[in-house]
């Protein structure tokens, strides 16, 4: 719904003179302080950023429990492959630097532009799973897999719950894509591409910290 | 085909759920028959099943809570009679029957009563309070109750088929594991969770947000009446709080469904890291329960004394410390652990702090009082008997929080005692009291006030017959859960607590006729101002019930307390302030049946992996998908209300203010 209807005749340009009662000049814009609810896509936005803290709350949880089991069991470290590791991580970086692209393109209303970004951010998106699924296969065929000790509990569990934010990352990149060719760039669909933008790069932002703490740190003295 | 399920799941040898279960079917039959035949199906699809109206659905979620309330005062009577007549004897229900009792209890009071309650409060209140027409996500507010709802229903499925946990409302491993607990009912327990929490999640980030980004003009922070600053440190607790809650059963769902060995007493597994994990959730949600309580009481207070609320900023200052401070005592509720003394030491003085903030409420609250005009109405009386239960479930504690006192009182009755002595005296006090105090902005009539009076006074008396004789037994060294017990000392407490639950259920009988009588006399009990306790704040200057967009227009706040403020200057001046304004259409969101489509599918999703149907989990699973997909393909999200409406509705708000006004004016 449109709050600023019941205003912004008043206040076109938001610079807080909203109200016909001009006895409170309030400098404030809308969404601080006095300004009156904020627009529809920075709530948007910012709800989505607390969920993806939210989110974030919860990976805290696997790495804690990571840390813990992973200190406690006296297991031998999972053996896997860091090259792939490695490319792992470059897909995701770069997938997340093409998603960014695609979000310019959409600024820009290209639609085509668009679409090709997005495909390709679900691509490399899509190898990164596949090689994580593979060293999965790989781990579990090596009696390193989950039901094997507590160490590899924690491990799967965490960069499972990773990779299973990946896929329905793709499936909502999927179901975005095949929006924009049926409905355009329509200002709700503008909004949800924002909020996948943010979802792919707070993913980045978890890998990083997977790949450092769980991946790198075996190599800790 | 059908996994783990089969004929035997019913428990056909147990006559007591069956019993129970098929009256509970009976009569919901009976519901959904009058409903069908009087035909008030397209009016409750429309209206309520479908409505994304933030009003409507507070007032779902504390129906929601009311109904589930029953159900758990219901395993409260058998457990206090069950233990009553378990002296030297095996009672009338078995170890494995009661077990279950226990357990159900403690989770749906949780999570499908007080939960719901205060969720339904916060959704039904905050934006009007705030100046606003609607939460920030309105179809994500319906998708959130009727994930709760999901989850609700699953909990009572699982009294007729197959069974519930065994384990206590939190399922602490390694009995909660597979080995230990090889059937399903510890499974119902993560699932209806599981699927219910997703809903607390959403619906604390859309509260978050709606308070943080969406205010009438003017409304600053430090003008924010309280219970929106307890309902922002709340959904804060839920965001941050909620995602461990997720996890942590999560994991439990890996070592039980994938073989993992987070918990497990074998390959590595630390069965304390549940306890930490559940507890670093667990004591932030006491919070998130008693927070927006407080807050009721600092609305109810203000309003019935006719003063503004002692110490407006201490009282914040209080709420957001609270909030930070009940991330970092979270061990005290296992001491016995055997962390140390200095990681003992560090929690119990953490655990001592957060008195001082509450302390000070108490006092801010008293002074409120003090000098004031205090009319003793059934919000007020819920309010002041609070204040002076809280006190003393504060204070016990607060002696808990001393290690040493810990280890002789730790799994006794006397902390069954204590937690319930907080939860009951100030959250289910404080439920009752937003009850009373805004049902007549929900529905345009007051509830019957004679009738809320003896409720309260049967509650009260009730609580401390039920609930003081367990710290005495504490004191004697009962411990909690018992099935049976042979101690002669014991007895008379036992049957005195028993009766204090009788004096309870007389307080649910009065409030179950307190809504009855107002219904049929809701002519005489009808208000029309829109303001029926002369309130302070912006939810009483529209009309009851309010339109659907709330206000006309959007209110311009200029202090703390504006309505007050509005009213205080339009009786100086004898008419009302403003000019009518001119009206102009308004957005409202549509309708739609994403919510209750969604919630449809979740309950197959997590009944079909209770019982292992692995393809209906993912039938269930596509259909979550399906109903977003179906969402985001609509072409239309909103429908206008034009100005003239919106002109209509107000112009008759504005003819009663202003009649009113004439007459305070004339008196």
């Amino acid at each position: 719904m449109t709050m600023a209807s019941a205003y912004s005749p008043i206040d076109p340009n938001h610079i807080g003179h909203n109200n016909l009662d001009l006895d409170i000049a309030s400098d404030d814009a809308p969404g601080h302080g006095e300004g009156g609810p904020a627009s529809k896509q920075i709530i948007v936005s910012y709800g989505f950023w607390i969920f993806l803290l939210s989110d974030i709350v919860m990976f805290s949880a696997f790495f804690a429990a990571f840390q813990v089991l992973a200190g406690y069991s006296g297991e031998a470290a999972p053996s896997y492959d860091l090259n792939d590791v490695a490319i792992e991580t470059g897909c995701l970086l770069i997938s997340s630097f093409l998603c960014g692209v695609a979000a310019l393109c959409a600024s820009k209303r290209w639609l085509v532009r668009t679409e090709l970004f997005l495909l390709l951010t679900g691509i490399l998106g899509a190898i990164f799973l596949a090689l994580e699924v593979r060293e999965f296969i790989g781990l579990i065929a090596n009696h390193q897999g989950p039901t094997d000790g507590a160490y590899y509990s924690g491990f799967f569990a965490l960069v499972g719950c990773h990779g299973l934010h990946v896929t329905v990352g793709l499936l909502w990149l999927g179901t975005m894509m095949a929006q924009l060719i049926t409905k355009g760039f329509r200002q709700d669909i503008l909004r949800r591409l924002a909020c996948f933008s943010l979802f792919w790069h707070a993913l980045d932002i978890v890998w990083v910290a997977i790949f450092s703490l769980v991946y790198l740190m075996r190599f800790a003295p | 085909m059908f996994g783990r399920l089969t004929w035997n799941a019913i428990p056909w040898s147990e006559p007591i759920p069956l019993v129970a279960a098929g009256m509970v079917g009976l009569a919901l039959a009976a519901v959904i028959g009058w409903v069908f035949l009087k035909g008030y199906v397209p009016y409750l699809w429309r209206e309520w099943i479908t409505s994304v109206d933030h009003k409507r659905i507070g007032v779902m979620y504390c129906l929601l809570a009311l109904v589930m309330l029953l159900r758990g005062f219901s395993d409260a009577a058998m457990m206090r009679s069950q233990q009553a007549l378990a002296f030297h004897g095996p009672g009338y229900l078995p170890p494995d029957h009661y077990d279950q009792i226990f357990s159900a209890h403690g989770t749906i009071m949780i999570f499908f009563v007080a939960m719901p309650f205060m969720v339904g409060l916060m959704n039904f209140v905050v934006p009007l309070q705030l100046g606003v027409r609607d939460v920030a996500f309105p179809t994500l507010n319906s998708v959130s109750f009727w994930l709760t709802a999901a989850g609700a229903l699953l909990i009572n499925v699982s009294l007729v088929v197959g069974e519930f946990a065994r384990t206590g409302w939190l399922p602490y491993p390694p009995l909660s594991e597979l080995r230990y607990s090889p059937g399903v009912g510890v499974d119902y327990y993560l699932w209806s969770l599981q699927i219910a929490g997703v809903g607390t999640l959403l619906s604390g980030v859309n509260l978050v947000t709606t308070i943080l980004k969406m205010r009438a003009p003017g409304m600053s922070y430090t003008r924010m009446p309280v219970f929106c600053w307890t309902a922002l440190a709340s959904n804060l607790l839920i965001v941050a709080a909620f995602p461990i809650l997720t996890a942590t059963t999560a994991m439990l769902t890996l070592d039980r469904y994938l073989g993992f060995h987070f918990f497990t007493n074998e390959l590595g597994g630390n069965a304390m890291m549940f306890v930490n994990l559940i507890w670093a959730w667990g004591h932030p949600e006491v919070y998130i329960l008693i927070l927006p309580a407080f807050g009721v009481f600092s609305e109810v207070i203000a309003t019935f004394s006719g003063k503004p609320l002692f110490g407006y900023r201490s009282m914040v200052v209080a709420t957001m410390a609270i909030c930070v401070l009940s991330f970092m005592v979270w061990l005290h509720h296992f001491f016995t652990m055997g962390a140390g003394a200095d990681v003992n030491g560090f929690f119990g003085i953490m655990t001592m702090i957060i008195a001082i903030p509450t302390g000070v409420k108490v006092y801010n609250w008293l002074f409120t009082m003090y000098g004031g005009k205090v009319r003793f109405s059934a919000p007020m009386l819920w309010s002041i008997g609070f204040m002076v239960t809280f006190v003393i479930g504060g204070m016990t504690g607060v002696l808990m929080a001393v290690p040493p006192a810990d280890f002789l009182l730790h799994n006794s009755l006397f902390l069954v005692a204590h937690f319930h002595n907080v939860i009951i005296g100030g959250v289910l006090f404080g439920a009752f009291a937003g009850y009373n105090y805004w049902f007549p902005k929900a529905f345009g009539f007051r509830l019957d006030d004679a009738w809320g009076r003896r409720a309260f006074w049967l509650w009260f008396c009730g609580f401390y017959m039920a609930f003081m004789p367990l710290y005495v037994l504490g004191m004697l060294g009962m411990t909690r859960r018992l099935q049976h017990f042979d101690r002669p000392e014991w007895y008379p407490w036992v049957l005195v607590a028993a009766g204090g639950a009788g004096l309870i259920t007389l307080g649910i009988g009065a409030q179950i006729i307190q809504i009855v009588v107002s219904i049929r006399n809701r002519a005489l009990l009808r208000d029309l101002t829109g303001d029926p306790w002369d309130g302070r704040t912006l939810e009483w200057a529209t009309a009851s019930p309010p339109p659907a967009f709330n206000f006309a227009v959007l209110p311009n706040v200029k202090g703390e307390e504006p309505y007050w403020g509005m009213k205080q200057k339009a009786r100086q001046l004898a008419h009302l302030l403003t000019a009518e304004p001119s009206y102009s259409a308004i957005l409202v969101p549509r309708n739609t049946a994403t919510g209750v489509v969604t919630a449809f599918f979740a309950v197959f999703l997590g009944f079909a992996m209770i019982w292992r149907i692995y393809w209906l989990a993912g039938l269930g699973f596509i259909g979550i998908y399906a109903a977003f997909v179906a969402f985001a393909w609509r072409d239309r999200s909103e429908q206008e209300i034009s100005a003239d409406e919106v002109q209509e509705l107000d112009r008759q708000n504005r003819l009663i203010r202003s009649s009113v006004l004439a007459e305070g004016v004339q008196s």
